[in-house]
């Protein structure tokens, strides 16, 4: 009998303090926006557009989670009656998605072939990911062609000396499997899981640092992320900036693209998200998830 | 009077119990969730063919799950550690419990107890920076990330708790004991090695175990310096990847059959930490029973 009624006012007491823990809850949520720089931002950008409500439902590329991801955030921030759904599947998938119906934007990170163009699909370039072949500031080597990086990541040279370096032993730096940066490079560079990697890293941060600790290290990295402390190397003679890429000279760089089907209306919020997304209004926010915007 | 009182401890004893639940509450919903979510792939992918598979390609058009890479360095690491962790752990103790000076004990138990209180993340960057570029120059190989750097990190990191329980076994022999061995004429050295230790070998053994379950568990600091890629462990300069490494660096990409797999590697370390606290226990009980 002391037992249940311990437990039982124990169980008060707890039901008790979750019962403040509610009233308190309100209060933080109102604080939280103006924590994060991107949802102020979202706050200020977006239009108040007269409650629009509804889901806007994307899918396809795994790669473009992160800029996605952030996009429908804060758009979901700024308009709280939308519902804003992901679906992580690939951008194959994402378009054949798309052309069936099931999906409001088909998420794509490479440009539409001319058959799916034919067939009716329409790309909008969101944004562009340049990814950054990066060496150890003290490496000789400036310039690579495309066809040398893929043949030092396949394991075809493995010494600095043939590609006019010093004489050193290649050492590979990448990412780990499952990372978009490393699916990107890797299908830019078509050396998709031929890659004879010496190190593995979990982040961009781990590589830059890996590769300036090793004179004889190669790595790559988002754009966006590559600091001082590595030498970008130019790639067929083209230096990586957002320049660039933008205007595609750069060449280990992909489209992040929007894919729409013609003549089919979007719903008017999938078409707020759409217009909000490409209309330049979200560049900070692109920018943040490491990627060059268009506009 | 009497009745509220009786009432009031009531109450306490309610809520100690609540907070002692939630404690085995944690212990069965991890065991439980992990076994259901470990299962599955490692019946899809057949127990042998996970286990004893010596490739893993996890996002390879077809993929390829064989933990035993991951098995066998996270042992080779675990015993690397103990190997050279061990000596330097013990000796030191047997030093701070028998030897030291006062001053010099304290001030060296106050440097272990700071050791202890490193982040491991902190033991990985330095790793990072200072190991795997040392290593590179000093072997002349083209990459120091490799698992005699993880066997490095690991054996330092073990130390304090080597130390730290080494010193309370040691600590808790009866000073009778050492006095009569004295007596006899042992040398003060003679004394320590013959009576002392062997008096506190359960609890050094525990100590040990100890050290073995802080190696194989740890999964940030060997991040950092081990290269992380899925390599068979043939040579100490290779590039390898523990069982707490694979899980936690394909985890926040990892989708379907791949994330199952993850679990599943998960529920094996599970199931070798669950090894090492039993033998823990085993060697605790010996000690009490004494």
């Amino acid at each position: 009998m002391k037992k249940f009624v311990s437990i039982a006012l124990a169980a008060m007491l707890i039901i008790a303090m979750a019962g403040c823990s509610q009233s308190e809850a309100p209060a933080a949520t109102t604080a939280a926006p103006a924590q994060t720089e991107a949802q102020a931002v979202a706050q200020t950008q977006v239009p108040e557009t007269a409650a629009l409500t509804g889901t806007v439902a994307t899918d396809g590329s795994t790669s473009m989670e992160k800029v996605i991801g952030a996009l429908g955030e804060s758009f979901m921030e700024a308009n709280s009656g939308v519902n804003f759904t992901y679906n992580p599947t690939g951008s194959g998938t994402g378009i054949t998605a798309v052309s069936e119906g099931r999906c409001d934007i088909g998420l794509s990170s490479r440009a539409l072939k001319d058959d799916e163009k034919a067939s009716g699909l329409v790309e909008t370039v969101l944004a562009y990911d340049g990814i950054a072949v990066i060496v150890n500031p003290a490496n000789g080597v400036e310039d690579l062609s495309l066809e040398q990086i893929a043949k030092i990541y396949t394991g075809e040279i493995t010494n600095w000396s043939e590609v006019g370096g010093s004489d050193a032993e290649i050492v590979l730096i990448g990412r780990e499997a499952g990372s978009g940066t490393r699916s990107g490079f890797e299908e830019i560079v078509e050396v998709k899981d031929k890659c004879l990697y010496r190190q593995e890293l979990t982040s961009t941060g781990d590589v830059i640092t890996a590769v300036s600790q090793n004179p004889d290290a190669i790595g790559y990295a988002s754009l966006a992320s590559v600091k001082d402390s590595v030498k970008a190397l130019k790639v067929a003679g083209v230096a990586p900036s957002e320049e660039t890429v933008k205007d595609g000279t750069y060449l280990i760089q992909r489209p992040f693209v929007l894919v729409t089907k013609e003549g089919v209306t979007l719903s008017p919020v999938a078409q707020a998200f759409f217009d909000y997304a490409t209309g330049g209004e979200a560049n900070d926010i692109i920018t943040a998830a490491g990627v060059v915007p268009v506009n | 009077m009497k009745k509220r009182t009786n009432l009031f401890e009531a109450v306490i004893h309610g809520i100690f119990l609540l907070l002692g639940l939630i404690t085995v509450g944690c212990v069965l919903l991890i065991t439980v969730y992990l076994i259901l979510s470990g299962i599955p792939a490692i019946r899809q992918i057949g127990l042998f063919k996970f286990l004893f598979g010596t490739k893993w390609a996890s996002t390879a058009a077809e993929p390829e799950y064989g933990i035993l890479p991951f098995i066998l360095t996270s042992i080779y690491g675990t015993a690397g550690a103990i190997v050279v962790g061990v000596p330097i752990g013990f000796l030191t103790a047997v030093y701070l419990a028998k030897m030291a000076p006062k001053s010099v004990k304290r001030f060296m138990e106050q440097a272990v107890s700071m050791l202890a209180g490193i982040p491991s993340v902190v033991y990985g960057l330095v790793g990072m920076m200072v190991l795997v570029p040392g290593l590179r120059n000093i072997f002349h190989i083209p990459d120091g990330a490799s698992l005699l750097a993880a066997i490095l990190v690991l054996s330092v990191m073990i130390l304090p708790s080597i130390i730290k329980m080494s010193i309370t076994a040691l600590e808790a022999v009866p000073k009778e004991y050492e006095d009569a061995s004295l007596a006899l004429g042992a040398t003060p050295e003679e004394t320590y090695f013959r009576v002392s230790v062997p008096a506190a070998r359960s609890g050094i053994a525990a100590a040990v175990v100890l050290g073995v379950g802080r190696a194989i568990g740890e999964a940030m600091a060997v991040m950092m310096v081990a290269g992380n890629v899925p390599n068979m462990p043939g040579s100490l300069f290779q590039s390898v990847c523990f069982l707490t490494t694979a899980v936690a660096k394909e985890m926040s990409y990892s989708s379907g059959l791949q994330k199952q797999a993850l679990f599943s590697i998960a529920l094996v370390l599970f199931l070798f930490i669950m090894l090492i606290n039993a033998a823990l226990n085993f060697f605790l009980k010996g000690d009490k029973n004494k």
